[in-house]
């Protein structure tokens, strides 16, 4: 039997989980990189900031978020069903727990404006809200159609005092809006700090993001402990780039749990058709990392779809890869329709209305809990879905 | 033995004209046309002292609005790169000048590294400028560039601290790409912002040192005489392509002559 992976060794010196990861970036933005790893280091050994970080998560975010059963759902399925509840982390969604953590280290290093790129919104809306708490003007860069896709969270994030700028160019999702939050960086390395919203981009970001979302998995894993006397048989979370399932998944790495992430199948299996990085994906370097990625055989990103504009990425975070690439974790594709129903499942039986990219997971078990009956079924539910009050209006209206 | 590598390096040090910075426009290649590339390219060569031959890629992180326009309509025109390298191939006796390939690195990677360097060796380019390489990540790439002496091109930036630009810049053979702006390209240059810091580059660097990023005319290519080796000039050339303007003219004129 092969050695166990010691799962916490990751990433390497170089920023590297196993092939994937690394540092690809314009030569002006390696100093700001250096930096802000070494700052990042210092600060999570830090007691003093640690002991920050976690009063504003208690006394500002709202954790710990509960472990819901899922009681109806549970029945419904022939399983026991189990919710990690981030929909209930102040601003509606995981993405709190990072933008937090990066807008309080950004006030240590003595930074001047932070920049931020959002798909969903979520982390755009969880920027603004933790740059207004620690008091720091701040950007948002949002691609256009997802601009007019959650325009409920772009009022909330001007509402927090922050510049939204939409990007109409490239495909006007999340990925254009990750590049041109790189453009404004590479403006400014020494001034910006660039609050990354996933476990992507170059090291030391895939790293740094898991770290500040690793909160929700170990609370998860300790309630859970509590509530049943065992560990789940199988843990599940949506992935895009991949920051909630990370949060998740880390901290039962090193157990007998199985771990799988859902990926948007979106309308089909064809190039543009999807965002499946991970299943159906080939590894190249975007937004400077080395992991797996849509692209054609000239190594062009391609476009993706999804009805979740939070999962609508091209690209996904390099330790996903190394999991898949391990085996220690597998992912499954979830198509729009079936995350929709399980939407729609989970508001009825269960009065929580989740968020479309929260969706896939519950849609990927229910599929599990069919193959597996009386497994106990620990689900990240990631985020809330007022946001997406308007994607429900216009799928109940049959578009497509 | 001379190597592409070296032979760039001495048309940079030794200019078609003298008395002014060598001159290299940057192409995204297949742009405005696929048909006339390969013509575009020998007519630059004429008057051009190396081109930069740009790989049009979905991402250009580093680039302007008009470097991700041209090459959103190259690749959405069917420029792909062994399209490029094939074209390259079959005009290069008659390009007159040395041709870096510039790419960020996911379509080299698509090409295989390997396979890229011969190809790029056979169609007579003499390096590669990436600008999302890293010298932490180039370890394998320049073995490879090594095996057939082509370039990798180094970009050093004003925030370059010291040390890094002597290990950015350490060896021989091709240029140092000494980025003007700490930004993207198609900005506009204040050239006496940067002599300074294009005097600390090329104190430190035993190559040729080229400025890029910025660079849009005949004035700032006379302020630069003296303090640069060579002058990048990519998004005020595509303007003129794209206006329809006389490429070699253009060329000409930022020489002043």
């Amino acid at each position: 039997m092969d050695e166990p992976i010691d799962w916490n060794a990751w990433p390497d010196g170089q920023g590297r989980f196993g092939p994937f990861g690394g540092r690809y970036v314009p030569e002006t933005l390696v100093p700001a990189l250096e930096r802000l790893e070494q700052e990042a280091k210092a600060a999570l050994v830090d007691d003093g900031f640690l002991e920050t970080l976690a009063g504003e998560l208690a006394a500002w975010v709202g954790r710990p978020t509960p472990l819901t059963p899922a009681r109806r759902l549970s029945e419904a399925w022939g399983a026991e069903v189990w919710l990690k509840r981030e929909d209930l982390a102040h601003t509606g969604a995981h993405k709190v727990n990072n933008a937090l953590g990066q807008c309080l280290l950004a006030k240590r290093m003595g930074a001047t404006q932070i920049i931020a790129e959002t798909g969903a919104g979520q982390h755009g809306v969880a920027t603004a809200a933790a740059a207004a708490r620690v008091g720091l003007p701040c950007i948002v860069y949002m691609g256009a159609v997802d601009v007019e896709r959650q325009a409920p969270n772009v009022r909330r994030m001007q509402a927090f005092g922050t510049e939204v700028r939409p990007v109409s160019h490239g495909d006007a999702t999340l990925r254009a809006a990750i590049d041109e939050a790189l453009r404004h960086w590479v403006s400014d390395p020494a001034g910006v700090f660039y609050c990354l919203g996933s476990v992507v981009g170059p090291h030391p970001y895939p790293w740094l993001v898991r770290q500040f979302q690793r909160v929700l998995g170990v609370e998860a894993r300790t309630q859970f402990v509590h509530a049943t006397g065992v560990l789940p048989d199988v843990v599940m979370a949506c992935v895009g780039g991949g920051s909630n399932a990370m949060g998740l998944f880390h901290p039962f790495l090193a157990d007998d749990v199985a771990i799988v992430g859902l990926e948007p199948g979106g309308r089909g299996t064809g190039l543009g058709e999807h965002a499946a990085t991970v299943a159906l994906g080939t590894p190249g370097v975007l937004h400077g990392t080395y992991s797996l990625l849509l692209q054609d055989p000239f190594g062009q990103v391609q476009e993706t779809h999804s009805v979740s504009a939070g999962l609508d990425y091209s690209g996904v975070g390099p330790e996903h890869a190394f999991l898949h690439h391990t085996g220690r974790a597998t992912y499954e594709v979830v198509p729009d329709e079936a995350a929709m129903d399980a939407l729609y499942e989970l508001a009825r039986l269960e009065g929580i209305l989740c968020a479309v990219e929260t969706a896939h997971a519950f849609a990927g078990a229910k599929r599990w809990a069919a193959g597996h009956p009386g497994a106990r079924i620990l689900i990240g539910c990631s985020g809330r879905g007022d946001k997406d009050l308007p994607i429900l209006s216009a799928w109940e209206a049959g578009e497509r | 033995m001379t190597t592409p590598a070296l032979t760039l390096s001495a048309a940079i040090r030794s200019p078609k004209h003298p008395g002014s910075p060598a001159i290299m426009p940057y192409v995204t290649s297949g742009w405005p046309t696929r048909e006339g590339f390969g013509d575009l390219l020998v007519a630059v060569s004429q008057q051009a002292d190396a081109i930069e031959v740009g790989v049009p890629f979905s991402d250009p992180m580093a680039d302007g609005p008009v470097i991700q326009r041209t090459s959103r309509e190259a690749i959405e025109a069917g420029t792909t790169l062994p399209w490029i390298l094939q074209t390259l191939a079959a005009r290069k006796d008659e390009i007159a000048c040395p041709t870096v390939l510039m790419s960020y690195l996911n379509p080299l990677l698509a090409h295989g590294i390997d396979r890229l360097v011969d190809d790029a060796f056979a169609a007579g380019v003499s390096g590669f400028i990436v600008p999302d390489l890293p010298l932490e990540e180039a370890t394998a790439f320049d073995a490879a560039c090594a095996r057939r002496g082509l370039a990798r091109i180094a970009l050093v930036t004003p925030v370059t601290p010291d040390e890094r630009l002597r290990r950015l810049t350490a060896g021989e053979g091709g240029f140092v790409y000494a980025v003007t702006v700490t930004g993207i390209t198609g900005g506009d240059l204040t050239p006496g912002d940067i002599h300074d810091y294009l005097a600390r580059v090329r104190a430190i660097a035993g190559k040729p040192v080229c400025a890029g990023f910025g660079i849009r005319r005949a004035e700032h290519v006379a302020a630069l005489a003296g303090h640069a080796d060579g002058c990048i000039v990519g998004t005020a050339f595509l303007e003129a392509l794209g206006r329809g303007d006389d490429p070699q003219a253009f060329v000409a004129g930022l020489r002043g002559t």
